[in-house]
């Protein structure tokens, strides 16, 4: 009986994933563009999209690989562009019922991204962690594929097209961004702050000078706007708002 | 090259998915701290927009490209396309644009 359920859990993960993984394929395969410019093996992009599954953070990493940063502003880069999941996973505490393993719990936790957490959260009822696997088991390879054949790609396709594709990682940041800048004012203000001062960080001479890397510009300046954010504009979370 | 690209990445693997379950072990409750809660409420969307700008005109050949995906990105966006759409229509932008440019 608990093994039927399970089964049609995760078919329903692989249908409701199927979607997440043609995007998923798309937008790593930009990632791989940009991988391949900081110097990335496809074997290394497949094993670290594979395992981390995080467009921001791989990112941020990557950019750091080729400025050949210190060890320690990885860590704090993986902290800062995936702090959102500790809030996601911290959502996802709740939703299970009380029977679920911690064993199992933890590799929820591992799944999780802003999709599979949206899918996940969205789940009626308590969350069956098949559901999760299955979503997990369709767009992971599709994520870790599409970033092994965007830097594989990157240096056959015309420079045109590789000029194109390369935003299309943006395009998903800014979709991810736009909706609650539009619904909450307060982060649109942020967002906002964020641009202006990211521009002003990164073509001022005044800071040019001290010849800080642009992740750490990225981490400092994430910092700064949110604590002030937080203190101008504190807020209460509701959880069932906490969407990805 | 001073430092392993793989050290980079398992550093990466174990930092994400600590984080991610993290809360799963330790957190029962809610977070009380409603600082440390607004802050954790603004980072992500902070952390993709400095990353966006100006990041994305230096993705693109041409700098005025990239702006213009970011403004018409920003448009569909607004209008409710979703990640996938959205990502599509900033690359056609650019392609058409460079075309021109």
């Amino acid at each position: 009986m608990k093994n039927i359920e399970n089964k049609a859990a995760y078919k329903k993960g692989l249908r409701d994933g199927f979607p997440i993984a043609m995007g998923y394929f798309a937008v790593a395969f930009s990632l791989g563009f940009m991988a391949k410019k900081c110097t990335l093996t496809p074997l290394q992009g497949f094993i670290g999209s594979f395992f981390t599954r995080a467009s921001a953070g791989e990112y941020g990493v990557y950019s750091l690989v080729v400025q050949d940063a210190g060890y320690l502003s990885v860590v704090a880069m993986s902290l800062i562009t995936n702090l959102r999941y500790l809030l996601m996973s911290t959502a996802l505490t709740q939703k299970f019922s009380s029977h679920t393993s911690l064993f199992k719990r933890l590799l929820v936790g591992c799944c999780v991204t802003d999709e599979i957490f949206g899918i996940s959260i969205a789940y009626p009822g308590p969350l069956n962690p098949c559901y999760t696997f299955g979503a997990f088991s369709i767009s992971t390879p599709m994520w870790a594929l599409g970033t092994m054949t965007g830097i594989i790609a990157g240096s056959v396709l015309p420079a045109r097209a590789v000029s194109a594709l390369s935003v299309a990682l943006y395009g998903m940041f800014i979709a991810i961004i736009v909706p609650p800048s539009k619904k909450d004012k307060a982060i649109g203000i942020a967002v906002a702050a964020g641009f202006v001062l990211s521009y002003l960080a990164r073509s001022l001479s005044v800071i040019k000078q001290f010849n800080i890397s642009s992740g750490t510009i990225t981490i400092i300046l994430t910092i700064v706007i949110s604590a002030a954010a937080a203190i101008i504009k504190p807020v209460l979370i509701n959880e069932d708002e906490m969407d990805s | 090259m001073t430092h392993s690209t793989w050290i980079y990445i398992i550093i990466m693997i174990l930092t994400t998915n600590i984080i991610r379950i993290i809360p799963l072990t330790l957190i029962r409750g809610q977070i009380k701290n409603r600082f440390f809660q607004s802050f954790l409420y603004y980072v992500p969307y902070v952390t993709l927009a400095v990353m966006t700008f100006p990041a994305i005109m230096e993705a693109t050949n041409s700098p005025v490209a990239g702006a213009v995906a970011l403004i018409i990105g920003i448009a569909a966006a607004w209008m409710g396309l979703g990640l996938f759409p959205v990502s599509v229509i900033c690359c056609v932008v650019v392609f058409i644009l460079e075309l021109f440019i």
